[in-house]
């Protein structure tokens, strides 16, 4: 723990971070790439078809990991945030507002293969009993309106903290709404829809590209992280040269 | 080969939620990219001309 | 009379001048009500069955309409940095204005709920479950909305942007609020009003902190 922290704020100087970071992203985009390969080669190639879901069960390997991605990064911007407010770590709202749009686009990824994987198994497009899935939809909600609030506010300062704010209350209220989706499907048919344990036989495969993607949005992070604080170093050389 | 793309029946759905996929990779990828290389080629552009005028004057 | 009451009373005051909202929301309420029966159609079974839904739908847009002006009106003016600086801390004044949002935005609402109820042909069990589940719901509206408008206070035209990241935080409120007269109609009872009454609680007990927090963070620049 105190190895971590140390390492935090060690990032917190922009220059070090670039440092940094400038070593870690090829290796992180190396590994990202042999795992996706690897892990989507074994999932399409190498896995049996479910005995109920027959070769359906493949989308759940394009599903899953992005329904966890979706999760992930938003508890990543909870956690930068509280770091941004409380330990007033510098970079945290970098680490924030790069994230999002990441967990915002795996959010929406995991609702479309969600949907796709829902029709031959539920007989539908939209599952409303599986609570999980709406939950995911509101959760694609909290990610745009967390966007649109960075976007909105004119001075970054005030965009960041207001974000932070905005995220810590969402995820607190997080777990309530999944419970309260839950809640509301108990009215008809007892405990919502449910997939069904997994085949040992699918875990090996979908842990490999569960890894591959998180080290892929890593990568990403890394890439976006920099970005940002580039093109900052470049607004505040516009302003020394208009000087 | 052939029994590989039906799926099972279940192509139309597989393929694209395969194909939703590589998309939404491949542009994460290629946006964050584009925009990194842009951005640190801005940065050493204004660091340069600010070394010039500084040597300039 | 404490700052506290004072500053109550005198949003309430601003709420009902033209321009504050208050009147706004009701009349937003009745109108939007009437156009889900135009919309739906004249089908009385069909309404009889959507209409605790939809109330409660309509109540959460009407009570988004007073909201964007809660903070943003007196900062504009200045009277944000006077409230600030009284010895009310902001947490109390953001429990404040929640409280006069409430009485001036929410109460209302639940006083005109069955009147729309009988235009929306809700049969006769749910009137008491659709005023009880308004009353207890529309705090959390005000509290959670409070907080939203804090965050947006320095957008302008950011209504929009409230109701964004507003709404899906009050689905809670929602579920439980229109379960609760689903189930009244139903014969089921799965606890709504115990939910909802304990969301309502923690959101009206921790939105001012939260809403303080927003304020604070615009003020400081």
């Amino acid at each position: 723990m105190a190895v971590t922290m140390t390492r935090i704020t060690v990032l917190a100087n922009p220059k070090r971070f670039l440092d940094y970071s400038s070593a870690l992203l090829p290796w992180t985009g190396g590994l990202a790439f042999v795992l996706l390969a690897v892990g989507f080669y074994w999932a399409l190639f190498a896995t049996p078809p479910d005995y109920q879901q027959g070769q359906s069960v493949k989308i759940m390997f394009v599903h899953v990991p992005a329904a966890w991605m979706g999760i992930f990064v938003y508890s990543l911007i909870a956690g930068a945030s509280l770091g941004g407010l409380v330990f007033r770590h510098p970079l945290a709202d970098v680490a924030a507002k790069s994230a999002a749009p990441l967990g915002a686009a795996f959010t929406a990824l995991a609702l479309l293969t969600g949907s796709l994987w829902g029709k031959p198994m539920w007989g539908t497009y939209w599952q409303w009993g599986d609570a999980r899935l709406v939950s995911e939809l509101i959760l694609l909600f909290i990610y745009l309106g967390y966007i649109a609030l960075w976007n909105a506010i004119d001075d970054p300062n005030r965009a960041a903290k207001a974000a932070a704010i905005l995220s810590l209350v969402g995820a607190a209220d997080v777990p309530i709404i999944h419970f309260s989706v839950e809640w509301w499907n108990t009215l008809h048919q007892g405990p919502s829809v449910t997939r069904g344990a997994i085949d040992p036989a699918f875990l090996w495969p979908l842990a490999i590209l569960a890894l591959g993607y998180t080290v892929l949005f890593v990568w990403l992070w890394l890439l976006r992280m920099r970005t940002e604080i580039f093109d900052r170093r470049s607004r505040a050389l516009m302003l020394a040269k208009g000087a | 080969m052939a029994d590989f793309f039906a799926m099972g029946n279940y192509a139309v759905y597989v393929w694209p939620a395969y194909a939703a996929t590589t998309v939404v990779l491949v542009v994460a990828i290629a946006s964050s990219l584009r925009a990194h290389a842009k951005a640190r080629e801005n940065v050493r552009r204004l660091e340069m001309e600010i070394g010039e005028g500084d040597k300039a004057t | 009379m404490t700052a506290f009451r004072a500053l109550i009373v005198r949003d309430m005051k601003l709420a009902f001048l033209a321009g504050g909202g208050a009147s706004l929301a009701m009349s937003f309420f009745a109108l939007v009500a009437t156009l889900w029966a135009f919309g739906i159609g004249p089908d009385v079974t069909l309404l009889a069955r959507v209409a605790g839904g939809v109330l409660w739908v309509t109540a959460m847009l009407a009570a988004l309409l007073s909201l964007d002006r809660l903070f943003q009106a007196d900062y504009e003016d200045g009277s944000l940095d006077v409230i600030a600086l009284s010895p009310l801390s902001l947490e109390m004044a953001a429990t404040a204005k929640i409280a006069a949002h409430w009485l001036t935005t929410g109460l209302p609402l639940v006083v005109l709920s069955p009147l729309l109820g009988l235009i929306l042909q809700l049969p006769p069990p749910g009137y008491v479950p659709l005023v009880v589940s308004l009353a207890i719901g529309t705090p959390a509206l005000s509290g959670i909305g409070a907080i939203g408008a804090a965050l947006t206070l320095s957008i302008r035209r950011g209504g929009l942007i409230l109701a964004l990241i507003v709404l899906p935080l009050l689905s809670p409120t929602l579920i439980f609020g229109s379960g609760a007269v689903i189930d009244a109609l139903g014969g089921t009872g799965r606890g709504a009003f115990l939910f909802l009454a304990a969301f309502s609680v923690a959101s009206v007990a921790l939105a001012p902190f939260a809403a303080a927090a927003s304020v604070r963070l615009n003020l400081a620049s």
